[in-house]
């Protein structure tokens, strides 16, 4: 019903703009809640001194109703138009502005549920247009019913549908949708068990930081901890006296639990974020909606992708577990600046799903080649003048012994390591169609970018590589970046050529008609 | 391999190099004061700040900019703009005007006084998002601006 009534107001054009749900603004009140803490504390501070208790309540009523006040003339004075070139946001309640996305320049509209927005139906609605600052608008609180229809409207009116089309039309996205990809709890849970996190403890740290004024001792004093252990009868001394194996066991739990709390953080974080975690493929792209308190449902278009990442790592990677995500110009949330279309699958759910997004998988590793090993040797030895300084300052300075120092070479094993471990798992190449950059032993990540997307290409030798005669390939990525590094300027060049040949030929073409 | 590609380059406006000289004589300046004062103060024995202040001033503000012009080059194609620059860093970027998002020309005070101008393309790219052209003659500039114009198609990415 609500929605033919929109539909009909729709048909009249936008001169009257369009308000937010009015239950937004109780939401966006509890929600900016904490934010009044500190106001409050200061109102509450001025007021101690009067020595009348009954002001503290009065002074927190105060303070919370200027902030719905204050809510309640920015949402008064928030509108938006949908027009038919671009929709408009009107707001601000002394300084006006007035924002109009052109359809053709939005990236990615997506709606976020968080829980007391989810339980009162409403919605929050987030365009993007990949310019830089972040959230380009945000009309946060709409129905759900307003934020689909909005949603399925810039669809439309951006692929050029006539409006008039586009407002009959039922307003129902789904109807060409079909899953992809889905996470069941089983899934999501083995997904937790390899997302191991000790963040916690940092969490907890930056906390006691924050408000260590709070706090009635001094949360980074060891002597106070010590003191606490010993009001419960434990003492650094009976600890030092229970015998080597006593201590190994006490050691042995500690570790145990601190690895218990990492697995348990991660199967945690992992089921808030990815709980039902679902991907449609629509006519236009893609459709995700996951998570447990905060729902989210965000818009992947097929011809917005750049380029496909597949990610694994050492231990996953044995158990034939992958990750796939899409590089494009719009920001997929705070944390991640890509498109998680399956953060884990197997390697056969990845394929058909970047098959979906017309990336095809590379035809065997034999196509792709190794980087020439120079590279990384040239690296290693550059090391060794730093270790040689090192070793004679100490002979010098520190009178050590010229044996010992000598055992500082030993350090050399480490990167030694590291850069024969960056060797071995990197990998770049091309076909007709796409190029592909493997690299990374802890995390592994292939590159995947269709050659046609590629922004521009720079070839780049610093003084070492320039006398090796090798060179470095830089391609412009919409939205990220891909490096092939360790490769003979001649192979660089010819690269380059490819790639260059085929997307100016397309362009140009496209001129000419 | 590099050096034949250099031949088939256009070299900048030599008028760069004079600009070049005076832009880096007067941002290095300050730190030749400041060699001055040290020299005043007498905290070493003379000469022993001045004088290589002075030439690695003379180095970097007279004989650095005719190098560097040396290594700098484009190609202006027709469809593409491909830049050429660095010895110790060498740099060679190719940018088709199809994937051109907006162009400037940029003149600076000193640039204005030689007909100078630096036309730079932006791409949607985080690589090279920005690539610049310095030492254009402002004319050309304005003609490379209009030819790149041109071409670029209508369609967004």
């Amino acid at each position: 019903m609500n929605e033919t009534v929109d539909a009909v107001e729709d048909l009249t054009p936008a001169v009257e703009g369009e308000r937010l749900h009015i239950s937004g603004l109780l939401v966006g009140f509890v929600s900016g809640l904490p934010q009044l803490v500190f106001p409050m504390v200061a109102a509450i501070f001025g007021v101690r001194k009067a020595d009348n208790p009954v002001l503290i309540p009065i002074v927190i009523a105060v303070v919370l109703l200027f902030s719905l006040f204050f809510r309640w003339l920015a949402w008064l004075r928030f509108q938006y138009f949908v027009g038919e070139q671009d929709i408009r946001v009107e707001k601000g309640i002394l300084n006006r502005t007035a924002r109009s996305i052109p359809y053709a320049r939005i990236q990615d509209v997506s709606i976020e549920q968080k829980p007391l927005a989810r339980m009162m139906g409403l919605g929050e609605v987030k365009f993007e247009t990949g310019g830089g600052d972040g959230d380009d608008a945000k009309l946060s609180f709409v129905t759900l019913a307003e934020a689909n229809r909005l949603r399925t409207l810039i669809r439309s009116r951006k692929a050029g549908v006539a409006v008039a089309a586009a407002v009959d039309a039922p307003v129902d996205v789904e109807e060409d949708a079909y899953p992809i990809f889905a996470m069941d709890g089983k899934r999501v849970f083995a997904f937790g068990l390899y997302s191991f996190s000790l963040v916690i403890f940092a969490v907890l740290g930056g906390l006691a930081q924050q408000f260590d004024f709070l706090l009635p001792f001094d949360f980074w004093d060891v002597k106070h901890w010590i003191g606490l252990a010993e009001e419960r009868g434990v003492s650094v001394n009976q600890i030092n006296g229970v015998g080597l194996f006593a201590q190994l066991i006490l050691a042995f739990g500690a570790v145990t639990s601190l690895i218990f709390i990492g697995f348990a953080t991660g199967v945690v974080r992992t089921i808030l974020r990815e709980h039902g975690f679902r991907l449609d493929q629509t006519a236009k792209g893609f459709r995700r909606r996951r998570g447990l308190f905060t729902l989210t449902d965000v818009i992947m278009p097929t011809h917005r992708v750049q380029a496909a990442l597949v990610q694994t790592g050492p231990f996953r990677k044995r158990r034939g577990w992958h990750g796939l995500k899409f590089v494009s110009l719009a920001q997929d949330s705070k944390q991640e600046a890509n498109y998680v279309a399956a953060p884990f699958a197997t390697l056969d759910e990845v394929w058909r799903i970047a098959q979906a997004a017309a990336i095809a998988a590379p035809d065997g590793d034999e196509r792709l080649q190794k980087g020439v090993a120079t590279y990384w040797l040239t690296q290693l030895v550059l090391i060794v003048p730093v270790l040689l300084t090192a070793m004679a300052a100490l002979v010098i300075f520190a009178d050590t012994p010229m044996g010992r120092t000598t055992l500082l070479l030993l350090l050399l094993l480490l990167p030694g390591a590291f850069f024969w471990l960056d060797w071995r798992q990197y990998r770049f190449g091309l076909d007709d169609h796409q190029l592909y950059v493997k690299r990374g032993w802890w995390r592994q990540q292939m590159t995947i970018a269709p050659q046609l997307k590629v922004q521009s290409v720079e070839i780049a030798q610093g003084p070492l590589s320039r006398r090796q005669g090798l060179a470095s390939l830089r391609f412009g990525m919409a939205g990220g970046t891909m490096e092939m590094i360790a490769l003979p300027l001649a192979t660089a060049v010819a690269i380059r050529d490819a790639v260059m040949e085929k997307v100016a030929a397309v362009d140009y073409s496209a001129i000419r008609s | 391999m590099t050096e034949n590609i250099a031949t088939e380059l256009t070299p900048l406006d030599p008028a760069f190099v004079t600009t070049t000289r005076i832009a880096t004589a007067i941002g290095l300046l300050p730190f030749v004061t400041g060699a001055a004062v040290l020299e005043v103060a007498h905290v070493a024995p003379p000469g022993s700040f001045i004088v290589p202040m002075l030439l690695f001033y003379v180095f970097v503000a007279f004989t650095v900019p005719a190098r560097k012009y040396r290594h700098w080059g484009y190609d202006m194609g027709t469809d593409r703009l491909r830049i050429v620059r660095g010895y110790m860093f060498y740099r060679d970027t190719i940018v088709p005007f199809g994937r051109i998002q907006h162009i400037d020309v940029d003149q600076g005070p000193i640039d204005r006084r030689y007909g100078l101008a630096t036309l730079t393309v932006h791409t949607a790219g985080n690589h090279n998002s920005k690539v610049a052209l310095p030492g254009l003659a402002n004319a050309d500039a304005l003609a490379m601006r209009e030819a790149i114009r041109a071409a670029i198609r209508q369609d967004s990415l």
